[in-house]
């Protein structure tokens, strides 16, 4: 397929080869030396920051993690004062669930969906390097206030009235609220994104039944996030409002009501555990197709599947809230909504369950995380169906066995499939293979120390622990098995310093991964390993829902975009027909300095109010910046 | 109850039972609705328990079976990929057909734990940071009464407890009785239950209230329906009159020191507010909600120094010399 070349300009189809190759690295790639790094707008540039920063909260949040398990080894432990342990656990929540858990799924995304769809780069790459930096800044803005003794203390939650002005006197809460703005942002603009990349960037031939079910289930995340974020910003924004310029949203002396916060938090609470576990299932059916040899069974099982999860999961917040004094007959049907969830994601489990059998699996690290992931969410979706019966959440509502509970969930659920995507993705990313042997022992290591750790606190919860207590007394009973935890959760600390080990020794010394290291199906290996700035040379044609192993030989190329200025091709939203070449942004510093604005915006509106009014004339202006027309050419069909 | 979950209890009650502050444990049901609720948990950890290891079954045989040969991944078996279709949307079936069984079992569990008896004995109780006040309010004012961290109920009885709060969100939670129901500021909750057997049940607060959440408990006192009411009528009664000359010293010292400022002591001239009714103090069984067992080691100890013990509360450390606090605890332990 070819389009009408106009004079004048350079297309791909008419370079061959390496001279191609060159003319569109040069077209595409990010700006040498410190300001061309911050004016990076490549999708995999900014991709890579983004997982590397969330791993780096990971790390933090982890330490957290282990900080409060040495504190609740023993009854009574001085280790740490109340103080001390109350902003540990908000600051461990909040960072595993706004700077770890949802940024890296979206960083993934951000680097892998571009290359899975067979573009040359995300949509709205400037949006995208705003959300990193957004991301980075809020992210840091939390974690400086912690070091500063300010970190937040009223839990991730932060239930009002004790984080209202009156129980909490100081700037804690403010400082979390705000964070969740910051990360909200940079959620909702990734995706914005996604979305617009999935529906007009697919390349050509890949209809909506031929989208790679890791792409299918960000599609879906995005969606999520675009409908939750805007809840637990309202909700933030109120508290921020009554805190500093006395609205009395939650108040209930003057017509308001703590309640209200709960509704707002879990309408956005819940769905941000599927906003979490979706990407997940992405990960798993990628790494399971690749090495149970055979595509995954029930393709458009899986798709419904996913997309029923997004609809239900709007449908059963207030199963958080079923000890708040409810009525009794409308609790009840939240509990059979809650329950009903198990359906589609018990139709995914069956189905992968039915391509391993029926696959011939190759079993190397990626496909232990995913056999470890189905063995643990599986145990934690059951106990799900436990908390979600209302009588029998009386008793285990906040206390260790949700603790259990969402962590086999979440871990199991999105962290082993995370893990085992960055043994199945470092190859591209880096272009070297992760070590398999380390791999197997970070996989023993994080499966082991992860049940060790966190099944006894089912007992503990039925044993009567409440959760985020500092300590406990010693006539509890509770001492063996919090010591046991805590050790389960440091050899699960070690797994992740193996990862971690792993990664540095295998940038330098890795085997050399090639395109198609794992002999995968999708459109991701069909480049280098790392790929060019551009992405691919010519952008795929897809005729088949598993590209790589339809056309192993050669793939078939679309030609026809510029090779002097940077172009990308639109397609049709359902047959992926291509419509129109549009031309995508150059690197630019203004997302950088727009970002800056913005925080000055937010740190500043928790001291004053003024600061929304002095802190928008420097957002217009870099958003101008932003936005000045740079005289390109028109879009064309 | 079939045999086998008796079975499960009694191994699961002997490792809880193990605690001397008190049973807290769902394992460990003295109240119709707690046992209620462990018959419902039980159901729901069969059915769980079943479907898991059926799944770890089914990855188990799919990992290690004998494999069609394919030379390359897409040379699918036709009648395979259908047939296996026609099973994951039976499991789909099945899996339904589970939830809105459980769904059910839930339900009716639900109403059995929530029913409501009108003739319940009833109780207020409110939560403050970090203590809990109680409030045992009759018809006549002579019969209602006001104490602290430790509620005193008939067994066999109904009870009805008023759950407010006084500042943030706080839980009630007593779970060898029932589960818990949050006390919400600006809302009035309600939760009813039986005490099957007599019995010392501890509680504690199960919504993170802030700083001391940690050392926000309390202890149910289940009697005798008799021995409530003899119980009863003695918590009705003033404090007694200090008997000796360093009781006296110490009913003066009280006043003088500023205890009274916060604390109510029924028949004398103490009528604070801020703190806990110390009226009967004498004959808790524990002190600094649920913290410490009520002795005069602990007792002294924590007057000596209540931000030492309990960071955070708002008793202040009062500069008393060793013979005055000696007199103060002398008073305070007449006070049953």
């Amino acid at each position: 397929m070819s389009m009408a070349a106009e004079p004048n300009e350079l297309r791909d189809d008419v370079l061959n080869g390496l001279r191609l190759s060159r003319q569109l690295e040069k077209v595409w790639r990010t700006p040498s030396g410190l300001v061309g790094a911050l004016m990076s707008v490549d999708h995999k540039v900014v991709g890579r920051r983004y997982i590397l920063t969330a791993f780096a909260f990971l790390l933090l949040g982890g330490i957290l993690a282990i900080l409060m398990r040495v504190q609740l080894a023993g009854p009574e432990k001085t280790f740490l004062s109340a103080d001390k342990y109350n902003q540990i656990f908000t600051m461990h929540g909040s960072t595993m669930m706004f700077l770890f858990a949802v940024p890296v799924m979206e960083a993934f995304a951000v680097y892998l969906v571009p290359l899975m769809v067979g573009t040359r780069n995300i949509a709205f790459p400037r949006l995208n390097a705003f959300s990193y930096w957004m991301f980075l800044f809020g992210g840091c803005f939390l974690w400086i206030s912690f070091a500063l003794n300010v970190g937040p203390d009223v839990g991730w939650f932060a239930y009002v009235p004790l984080s209202s002005l009156q129980y909490t006197p100081t700037k804690r809460p403010d400082v979390w609220a705000q964070m969740i703005t910051f990360t909200e942002v940079a959620a909702l603009a990734v995706s914005v994104e996604i979305v617009v990349t999935v529906f007009k960037l697919r390349a050509p031939g890949m209809t909506l039944d031929r989208i790679p079910l890791f792409v299918w289930a960000m599609l879906v995340t995005s969606f999520l996030v675009m409908f939750a974020m805007p809840s637990v910003m309202v909700a933030s924004t109120s508290l921020i409002l009554d805190r500093l310029v006395n609205t009395r949203f939650y108040d209930s002396s003057s017509g308001g009501h703590p309640l209200l916060w709960q509704h707002l938090f879990w309408f956005f609470g819940h769905p941000e555990v599927y906003i979490i576990f979706i990407p997940g299932t992405g990960m798993v059916s990628a790494i399971l197709a690749t090495f149970a040899r055979r595509p995954v069974i029930g393709y458009p099982v899986v798709i419904l599947s996913l997309i029923a999860t997004g609809f239900l999961s709007f449908g059963l917040w207030v199963h958080h809230m079923f000890v708040t004094g409810l009525p009794q007959l409308g609790a009840g049907l939240f509990t059979a909504s809650s329950m009903l969830i198990a359906v589609p994601s018990g139709l995914q489990i069956f189905c992968w369950l039915a391509t391993l059998w029926d696959g011939r699996p190759v079993y190397r690290t990626p496909l232990l995380f995913v056999i470890g992931f189905i063995v643990i969410f599986v145990l934690g979706g059951l106990s799900g169906v436990m908390v979600a019966s209302v009588p029998i959440d009386t008793q285990v509502h906040d206390t260790y066995f949700v603790v259990a509970h969402f962590h086999y969930v979440l871990i199991g659920g999105a962290v082993f499939p995370l893990v085992g995507a960055v043994y199945y993705w470092f190859p591209k990313i880096a272009g070297r293979m992760l070590s398999e042997r380390l791999g197997r022992w970070n996989f023993w290591l994080a499966f082991i120390g992860f049940n060790v750790a966190f099944f006894p606190m089912h007992i503990l919860g039925l044993i009567g622990m409440p959760r985020r207590v500092y300590t406990y007394t010693a006539d509890m009973d509770w001492a063996h098995l919090n010591l046991l935890s805590s050790g389960g959760a440091l050899i699960f600390a070690l797994s992740f310093a193996l990862l971690l080990v792993n990664v540095i020794y295998s940038l330098r010394k890795g085997e050399l991964a090639g395109d198609n290291p794992w002999n995968a199906s999708t459109l991701e290996w069909a480049t280098s390993s790392p790929p060019p700035p551009q992405n691919f040379d010519r952008i795929p044609v897809v005729k088949h829902r598993d590209p790589l192993w339809a056309d192993n030989e050669s793939l078939p190329v679309v030609a026809g975009l510029s090779a002097e200025r940077r172009e990308v091709l639109l397609t049709s939203l359902a047959e992926a027909e291509p419509q129109i070449r549009e031309a995508s942004p150059e690197p630019s510093i203004w997302p950088l300095l727009a970002a800056i604005a913005t925080t000055v915006f937010f740190i500043g509106s928790i001291f004053t109010p003024w600061a929304v009014l002095w802190g928008t004339p420097p957002m217009a202006v870099t958003l101008i910046g932003w936005f000045w027309p740079a005289g390109s050419k028109e879009d064309e069909e | 109850m079939p045999v086998w979950v008796r079975l499960f209890l009694v191994l699961c009650t002997s490792w809880s039972l193990a605690g001397c502050a008190g049973r807290q444990s769902t394992l460990d049901p003295q109240g119709l609705q707690s046992e209620q609720i462990l018959h419902t948990l039980f159901i729901f950890l069969a059915v769980a328990a079943i479907v898991w290891v059926a799944v770890v079954i089914v990855l188990g045989v799919g990992m290690v079976r004998r494999k069609r040969l394919a030379d390359q991944p897409l040379d699918l078996h036709q009648p395979f990929e259908e047939r296996t279709g026609r099973v994951i949307l039976g499991l789909g079936v099945i899996t339904t057909v589970i939830v809105l069984g459980l769904s059910f079992v839930s339900y009716a569990g639900q109403r059995t734990v929530f029913a409501k008896d009108e003739n319940a004995l009833t109780l207020k109780i409110i939560g403050h940071q970090w203590w809990w006040e109680v409030r045992y309010e009759a018809d006549s004012p002579h019969q209602s009464f006001v104490t602290a961290n430790e509620i005193r109920i008939p067994t066999g009885q109904p009870v009805k407890v008023e759950l407010e709060s006084a500042d943030v969100i706080h839980s009630f939670w007593v779970p060898s009785l029932t589960g818990k129901m949050d006390l919400i500021t600006g809302q009035k909750n309600e939760l009813q239950f039986t005490a099957k057997n007599a019995g010392v049940y501890r509680g504690q607060c199960a919504e993170f209230c802030g700083l001391q959440h940690a050392h926000m408990a309390f202890t149910v006192i289940a009697l005798p329906p008799d021995e409530f009411a003899r119980w009863r009528e003695h918590e009705n009664q003033s404090a007694n009159s200090p008997a000796d000359q360093l009781g006296k010293q110490g009913e003066a010292l009280f006043r003088a020191r500023g205890c009274a400022l916060c604390h109510n002591i029924n028949g004398t001239m103490a009528g604070g507010q801020l703190g806990p009714d110390l009226t009967h103090i004498g004959s808790r069984t524990t002190i600094a909600a649920g913290t410490l067992p009520n002795t005069p080691a602990t007792l002294g100890a924590w007057i000596a120094d209540p931000q030492h013990i309990k960071p955070g509360n708002l008793m202040p450390k009062m500069p008393l010399q060793s013979d005055e606090m000696i007199a103060i605890l002398h008073y305070l332990e007449q006070l049953k």
